[in-house]
């Protein structure tokens, strides 16, 4: 077990999403940087299916009630242990009664903690994932305690060595498809999208991310349609919006541009005021 | 059934399938004709299938290695005979409580388009509503079929907090809030059937292709069958319609 001393800013629990229930309006949710939360079960021998927390911003502090294992990944927030300044990208044993805390991020916006066998907290639809309306918790608050697997095999932490693509934070260029109304879009319009430097503005959460500036148009709405985590919507009063984890399934606005799987993780790590290119790619 | 589709990759593991954009029963019924089709016949590995008013979304749980093949076997799929003529459609009666208290908008809306509160739930409520689909928020039905006489656009200004149950028109459309969440229609009363529970299996006990009828009831009978919602286990068979 594990207690939340501080729940910083916004901590959740997440995996890999809520798949299969799409039918009924439920989000896919899960990790917003699948990246980083693989790569932190991977750097502990879990399965990519665990559970992890996701802090946002700024870090929780915990107390661990049992021994275990654990890795930090995503987001720079200064991890200490007992006070102590610790490395991301490994695994690390924690014994009993250990401090694991957190400061302000430095680089990135979302960091990842996974512990040996992964967070067993409520499972709501196939996924543990925290989401508003399917979980009864819809963050981490100050004094829960949260369940781990107990065990047995807590030295065996083979993936120690696992190579991290370190550019990954600071890349600023997101890689995207056409969307099924792209070519409502005139050539110029076309072409302006791949020029222009697009800022992150402060309308930026797990349901969606909103770009700065304005993109004048006149594109009709759209029959409601399917959307995914990545869709870019174009509203008329010419706001781009970037569908992330927690978005609605089905969405009205015109689907200009799709992000690739990787430039979700990408823009995940991004926060108000961030800069960004996009640039076109082919399947 | 043998529309023209239109066939495309939508990212690394998905494809998106449209018809013609229009709001059409017969064009539903394929669409969900072929939904079926796909998630019981594709057998090559597992994948989920959403559906809206004029197209389907296939989400693979993999890479798609070659989007060609997929188009042939999806293509091939559609043009199969159709072992059903029509999918299963139930007919779902929705008790709704048309009081001022729920139906925060009610005199407001009553006024702007000059018609006596009678009339409006009357109209509201004697119509059969065609379920398209399940979007927007966890449980939230596309209904077609509201009558001409009740279209309204949207409020400028969104309300923050529409209360759960909340029936509701905006625009062409009529709805239940299947949660609190801001929103921007026209709320006309509330119904105390909860219609998506995510401790159930499947959540939502309407589906697409299922009918809706709005059933007018006063406020005594509102919290009876709120009381009965949450003490006992709801069947929502009780809910069916028999012809």
């Amino acid at each position: 077990m594990i207690k939340v001393l501080k729940a910083g800013f916004y901590s959740t629990i997440q995996d890999q999403g809520r798949s299969g229930q799409r039918s009924f309006g439920v989000p896919v949710s899960g990790a917003m940087d699948l990246y980083s939360s693989e790569f932190a079960n991977k750097l502990i021998g879990n399965e990519k299916e665990a559970a992890v927390i996701e802090m946002t911003m700024t870090g929780a502090e915990f107390q661990f009630l049992k021994p275990t294992i654990i890795a930090i990944t995503g987001a720079n927030m200064r991890p200490k242990l007992n006070g102590e300044s610790i490395s991301m990208f490994q695994s690390l044993s924690i014994n009993f009664n250990d401090i694991l805390s957190f400061g302000n991020v430095t680089n990135g916006f979302r960091s990842y903690i996974a512990v040996k066998g992964g967070f067993i907290t409520e499972s709501v639809l196939g996924s543990r994932s925290m989401s508003k309306g399917i979980t009864e918790t819809t963050r981490i608050i100050k004094g829960a305690v949260l369940e781990i697997t107990n065990s047995a095999s807590l030295l065996t932490s083979k993936n120690a060595k696992l190579k991290l693509d370190a550019s990954f934070l600071d890349n600023d260029t997101l890689e995207v498809f056409k969307g099924p109304e792209f070519y409502e879009l005139t050539k110029g319009l076309q072409n302006l999208l791949f020029n222009q430097t697009f800022q992150v503005s402060k309308n930026n959460n797990r349901m969606a991310y909103q770009f700065l500036p304005l993109i004048k148009n006149n594109l009709e709405p759209i029959l409601t349609s399917p959307v995914l985590p990545g869709t870019i919507q174009l509203t008329p009063s010419g706001q781009l919006i970037v569908l992330m984890r927690d978005a609605q399934t089905t969405g009205g606005y015109p689907r200009i541009l799709q992000l690739t799987q990787n430039s979700i993780n990408i823009l995940s790590q991004k926060t108000t005021g961030n800069c960004l290119k996009m640039r076109l790619k082919d399947f | 059934m043998n529309y023209k589709l239109r066939f495309s990759q939508y990212n690394e593991c998905s494809i998106l399938v449209e018809w013609q954009a229009i709001i059409d029963e017969n064009i539903l019924q394929d669409v969900l004709i072929y939904k079926n089709k796909i998630e019981n016949n594709y057998i090559k590995q597992e994948v989920e299938v959403i559906s809206t008013y004029n197209s389907i979304l296939i989400i693979y749980n993999s890479t798609i290695d070659n989007v060609n093949n997929e188009f042939l076997d999806l293509k091939r799929l559609y043009n199969l005979p159709n072992t059903d003529k029509k999918v299963d459609s139930r007919t779902f009666k929705i008790p709704v409580c048309y009081d001022d208290e729920f139906g925060v908008d009610l005199v407001n809306y009553s006024k702007v388009k000059n018609l006596s509160k009678k009339k409006i739930i009357k109209s509201h409520s004697e119509v059969i509503y065609t379920v398209y689909f399940v979007g927007f928020l966890p449980g939230f039905l596309y209904l077609g079929g509201l009558d001409a006489t009740l279209h309204l656009d949207r409020k400028i200004t969104p309300n923050l907090n529409v209360k759960k149950g909340s029936v509701a028109i905006g625009g062409k459309q009529t709805g239940i809030y299947p949660q609190d969440s801001p929103g921007g229609w026209h709320i006309i009363g509330n119904s105390p059937i909860e219609q998506f529970n995510p401790k159930h299996n499947p959540p939502c006990f309407i589906r697409a292709g299922d009918k809706v009828k709005f059933h007018p009831i006063s406020k005594p009978e509102y919290y009876k069958i709120q009381n009965e919602m949450n003490t006992s286990n709801f069947n929502p068979e009780k809910l069916l319609l028999h012809d």
